[in-house]
């Protein structure tokens, strides 16, 4: 135990005065998250806000011959302004990209609309191009919006209702809470955590054992009266540690993120306050254990710091499978899910961010099988450090 | 004292000792000589017990090196080859890790620790991080390192390594020293002047076998020859012929 902990403190000691430990384990891991995260909320409110509210300017060729729909327009919103001089041209501008959407209004359209017939009229766009289809649907649905109301009204005048017109009246019910909304972006976050948490102790996995062999430290250490069980335990504590730390930050930096997005404009209240903090650290600490045996373990296995480097970025990535599998595949959380690693944190984290009860069997599975398969993996590391291989 | 009865080691098809059998007793430096691959290094690495051999024993003061490694470790101070330290500690922290893994109460290391400094002469760099060092002083530090917790038996892979003519002059002394404190000194070293100058018994191995095994007179006695030089090219003939 006294060698254990001698290990474990020069270890804890050593990384910290190493820019590249403290760089992964401290900044990148922690403050990556958030980031990404700010990014892409950022990016979807944009697109999903400034829709209604912002001013968009609409090219019409014809504007004379429909001055009623013209007006209709100004009211949603949308600037008349000038467009390209005829038909040919305005294909070729949206074409080309310079303009988005372009209305054309017949001379005949008064015309028609006087004799009740179909009085026509053409919208330009291309709809392949997302970013322009959001104002071209715009337009096309206050165009159909001042349709709606001119046949409301001609029906009125025939003395029948418009309600004649409405066979079937669909209302949407939508039954998931504003946390549960919240859910399928932050879903995302569990994924950053255990990010965080597996970039805290890479450097220090490697650095303890093939970055030793590498610098020929590892045999003088070897042959000091200790055990070769103790030193690998202490090594994978220090490494314990500073991945529980990283994981801390983490969670505290996104805390402190989720304050200054405007989620609520998302439909959004992520239940993300400093008990869910504490909580999410005691749910995902068991994947320390796992994570650090995990990547010593592979790490013992290289020769060289290069290639130690190359194995553990697969770790990095395989603990985001499961949860990108069940992402896509959308499924609720089952008992037996709770038997695979990653998986189960992230399964449990989400209910727990969405503001659902806890499932207790599930946490209690979660926390139990990822303990017992870190405890597993250390033991196999400590077995392993008895292989006269491994000076290479 | 360190004995060694018939080691035999192989490392898949290449046999690297074939029976090595020697000893080295108390207050006195035995030298172990041979060209390079002769198996100088694999003999030491059994006997710090990183390695443990196919066949043959070894024990330090009595004590068997596979059945009770740590309690051969707890003998022993070894110097293996290119021995690297840890870049992000000073010198003495170097040191003073390895007195703690040995064993050494806080309050005995420190005072332990600063002997050591004192006695290698490493004072002016030993606060340093030891990122940068020399070749030179990383030896010392890890000689030092290898000597704090004043251990019975002494293993260096050749220790002259990359070291100046003034640091292998104290290097020397420093081994004069724990031979007349009554140690056992085991050093190994392809260098005939090193060994020459140094030993009071010298074992040659060449091709994972002891060539010879004699005090210095004995061996310039048994070859023939006067010159040292002489008397190790002889050895290793004599092998060769075998």
């Amino acid at each position: 135990m006294r060698t254990l902990l001698i290990v474990f403190v020069k270890e804890v000691i050593d990384n910290f005065r190493d820019r590249r430990t403290l760089v992964s384990a401290l900044l990148m891991g922690p403050l990556l998250g958030p980031m990404l995260f700010a990014f892409v909320i950022n990016l979807s409110i944009e697109r999903s806000l400034s829709d209604m509210d912002r001013s968009m300017k609409l090219p019409v060729i014809g504007a004379a011959h429909a001055p009623n729909l013209m007006r209709f327009l100004q009211s949603r919103n949308l600037e008349i302004v000038d467009a390209p001089a005829d038909r040919e041209a305005a294909i070729a501008a949206v074409k080309a990209g310079d303009i988005d959407v372009v209305v054309i209004v017949p001379a005949g359209f008064g015309a028609q609309l006087g004799a009740g017939e179909p009085a026509r009229v053409e919208l330009v766009s291309d709809q392949s191009d997302q970013e322009a289809e959001r104002d071209a649907r715009r337009a096309r649905n206050a165009i159909a919006a001042y349709n709606q109301q001119l046949a409301a009204l001609r029906l009125i005048s025939r003395g029948v209702s418009p309600t004649v017109l409405q066979a079937i009246n669909v209302d949407d019910v939508d039954v998931s809470t504003p946390s549960g909304r919240s859910g399928i972006l932050l879903g995302m976050m569990s994924y950053f955590f255990i990010f965080a948490l597996l970039m805290g102790g890479m450097y220090l996995a490697i650095d303890t054992t093939a970055g030793e062999r590498e610098r020929g430290s590892l045999e003088p250490l070897l042959s000091l009266p200790v055990t070769r069980e103790q030193l690998m335990l202490g090594k994978v504590a220090a490494t314990c540690m500073f991945m529980a730390v990283s994981l801390m930050l983490s969670l505290w930096s996104f805390f402190f993120a989720l304050r200054f997005m405007p989620l609520e404009q998302l439909g959004m209240t992520p239940n993300f306050g400093p008990g869910v903090v504490l909580a999410a650290f005691f749910l995902l600490a068991p994947f320390i254990l796992l994570g650090a045996a995990l990547m010593t373990l592979v790490a013992s296995f290289t020769r060289s710091y290069k290639e130690a480097q190359t194995w553990l970025s697969v770790v990095l990535i395989a603990p985001t499978l499961p949860i990108l599998v069940v992402s896509i595949l959308n499924v609720r959380p089952r008992l037996e899910f709770m038997f695979v690693p990653s998986l189960s944190q992230h399964l449990v984290l989400q209910d727990l961010i969405k503001n659902e009860p806890l499932q207790w069997l599930h946490v209690a599975i979660s926390v139990t099988s990822t303990l017992l398969l870190g405890s597993a993996l250390t033991w196999i590391c400590a077995k392993l450090y008895r292989r006269e291989g491994l000076l290479g | 004292m360190i004995v060694v009865n018939g080691l035999e080691k192989s490392f898949g098809t290449v046999r690297a000792l074939s029976g090595v059998s020697f000893t080295a007793p108390d207050g006195r430096i035995t030298g172990l000589l041979g060209p390079n691959g002769a198996g100088k290094s694999t003999t030491l690495r059994v006997l710090y017990t990183v390695l443990r051999p196919d066949a043959g024993t070894a024990s330090i003061d009595g004590i068997d090196v596979v059945s009770n490694g740590l309690g051969a470790r707890r003998r022993i101070g070894a110097l293996p080859h290119g021995a690297g330290l840890y870049p992000h500690l000073s010198g003495r922290e170097n040191i003073a890790y390895y007195a703690a893994l040995c064993g050494i109460d806080k309050a005995t290391a420190d005072d332990k620790v600063a002997g050591i400094i004192d006695l290698l002469d490493i004072a002016a760099f030993a606060d340093r991080r030891t990122k940068g060092f020399s070749q030179g002083q990383r030896t010392k530090i890890a000689l030092a390192r290898a000597l704090v917790h004043d251990p019975q038996n002494i293993i260096l892979d050749e220790p002259s390594n990359g070291l100046d003519v003034m640091a292998i002059r104290s290097l020397r002394e420093l081994i004069f020293r724990l031979k007349a404190a009554g140690r056992c000194v085991l050093f190994s070293s392809h260098v005939m002047q090193e060994v020459a100058a140094l030993c009071d018994d010298i074992c040659i191995i060449a091709q994972g076998r002891v060539a010879l095994d004699d005090s210095v007179d004995g061996i310039r006695e048994r070859t023939g020859c006067d010159d040292l030089e002489d008397a190790f090219v002889a050895a290793i003939r004599m092998v060769a012929d075998e």
